[in-house]
């Protein structure tokens, strides 16, 4: 042990960690792509002639951006049940980060939608394309282009805040180091692995989110 | 023991107190330290640049929940006695100081790089051209986005709840452990967040929007 790091733990818990990480990418790409679904309908009801429906929206996405992810994840776990809703945990973190990322989401995507010059839309119609293929195929890419970045950022954001749902008991990266550490004792060496693979993860998500990106929406995105 | 809603909603905003001491200490030494970055972020020394770059990244790339572990379980390894409230206010400085540095910079570097030829051509030192001539006109656009910034702070200060500091929501949850009522703990707990926030963030928009009529 004198002066040798002691690293056998990694060999032990080697595969704990790694299902963690498993998980970790398993809560950002379902909360990323149901929070995207999410902030299209939002920014569009932003977007919409109805009064009440633009309020609501409004309300919803300043509350969120004004409390801390880990206030929503507590009252959606512990507080929702008393009005008879049960969660499991992970259905309860994937809703606490859908609802967040969609909040931030809406906002973003309408700042893209309104960049998007009006005379887009009229030369769709004059083409006589209806209205959803309007907005999918022309309005919609333009926009993303516009706003990817920001995009990224959130979601990348959002990955590095789920580490908080380790504390209902979600089995992520940040709960596997937590495991390890409590059977190790060896805590800074265990947390320390865990912030690195965090570091990696976020640079590989970026890339990630930018090659789809330039697929989806053509070069020139991201 | 009985508890009424107005005894939850006194003993979580007594404890809203600690979020707002923690969020001043953060902002006060995350300024300190983030000014401090960004100074070595904008050197002429691309090694210095390049470190401060890295911690930036580091710690933007990084959960602040596990940078608070790395604090805790941390500072005792160099023989620091640690408290909770000081492994909240270290982490979140280092955290904020990153953040705080990265804004700075975005606006120091959107004043004309004219600027700096004059500061120099007055026969300036570097560190006194940024002082006197750089850092006055930055400070205004600085403003807004600084505010903004408050906004994630005050956020984030939740998360100190886990490593075991006394603030707002780890008061809600003993408060839900005596109470059996988490709805209206956490939903109050919220609530209180929000009251905090949201001002922040109208006054944040509305000094973004005074400057972008000036």
């Amino acid at each position: 042990m004198a002066g040798r790091p002691d690293f056998t733990w990694l060999e032990v818990y080697g595969v704990a960690l790694l299902s963690g990480v498993v998980t970790t990418i398993e809560l950002i790409v379902v909360t990323t792509l149901l929070s995207f679904v999410l902030s299209v309908l939002g920014a569009a009801a932003r977007r919409s002639d109805v009064a009440w429906c633009r309020a609501a929206v409004g309300g919803y996405v300043e509350l969120i951006r004004n409390t801390p992810f880990i206030a929503q994840l507590f009252f959606i776990y512990f507080g929702l049940p008393s009005l008879g809703l049960h969660l499991n945990a992970m259905p309860a973190a994937i809703l606490a980060m859908t609802i967040n990322l969609g909040a931030y989401g809406t906002e973003i995507v309408r700042a893209g939608l309104d960049a998007v010059a009006p005379g887009q839309n009229e030369a769709g119609r004059a083409l006589g394309l209806r209205p959803p293929i309007i907005f999918l195929r022309i309005v919609l890419p333009q926009a993303m282009r516009a706003i990817f970045p920001a995009l990224a950022s959130q979601i990348v954001i959002t990955m590095l805040e789920s580490s908080v749902v380790s504390v209902i008991a979600v089995r992520d990266l940040t709960y596997q180091a937590d495991l390890i550490q409590s059977r190790t004792f060896q805590a800074f060496r265990i947390y320390l692995l865990a912030t690195l693979i965090y570091l990696a993860l976020s640079v590989l998500l970026r890339r990630i989110l930018g090659f789809s990106a330039r697929r989806l929406f053509g070069a020139g995105v991201g | 023991m009985e508890f009424t809603f107005w005894d939850i909603l006194r003993n979580l905003l007594l404890a809203a107190r600690w979020t707002i001491v923690l969020s001043i200490a953060g902002f006060i030494c995350g300024g300190a330290g983030g000014l401090l970055l960004m100074a070595l972020r904008i050197a002429r020394s691309p090694a210095i640049r390049t470190s401060a770059r890295l911690y930036i990244e580091l710690f933007q790339g990084t959960p602040l929940l596990l940078q608070l572990f790395l604090v805790f379980f941390g500072l005792p390894l160099i023989g620091l006695n640690v408290r909770p409230w000081l492994a909240a206010g270290v982490g979140l400085t280092l955290s904020a100081s990153a953040y705080l540095a990265e804004i700075w910079r975005g606006c120091v570097e959107a004043l004309p790089a004219g600027q700096w030829d004059a500061a120099a051509a007055l026969g300036l030192h570097r560190r006194y051209q940024l002082q006197l001539v750089i850092l006055p006109q930055a400070l205004r656009i600085a403003v807004p986005p600084t505010v903004g910034f408050l906004v994630q702070l005050v956020k984030s200060t939740a998360l100190t709840s886990i490593i075991g500091f006394d603030e707002l929501l780890r008061t809600g949850n003993v408060i839900t452990n005596a109470t059996f009522a988490p709805f209206t703990v956490y939903g109050v707990v919220a609530l209180v967040y929000f009251a905090v926030c949201f001002p922040l963030t109208l006054l944040a928009r509305r000094l973004e929007l005074r400057l972008s009529r000036a």
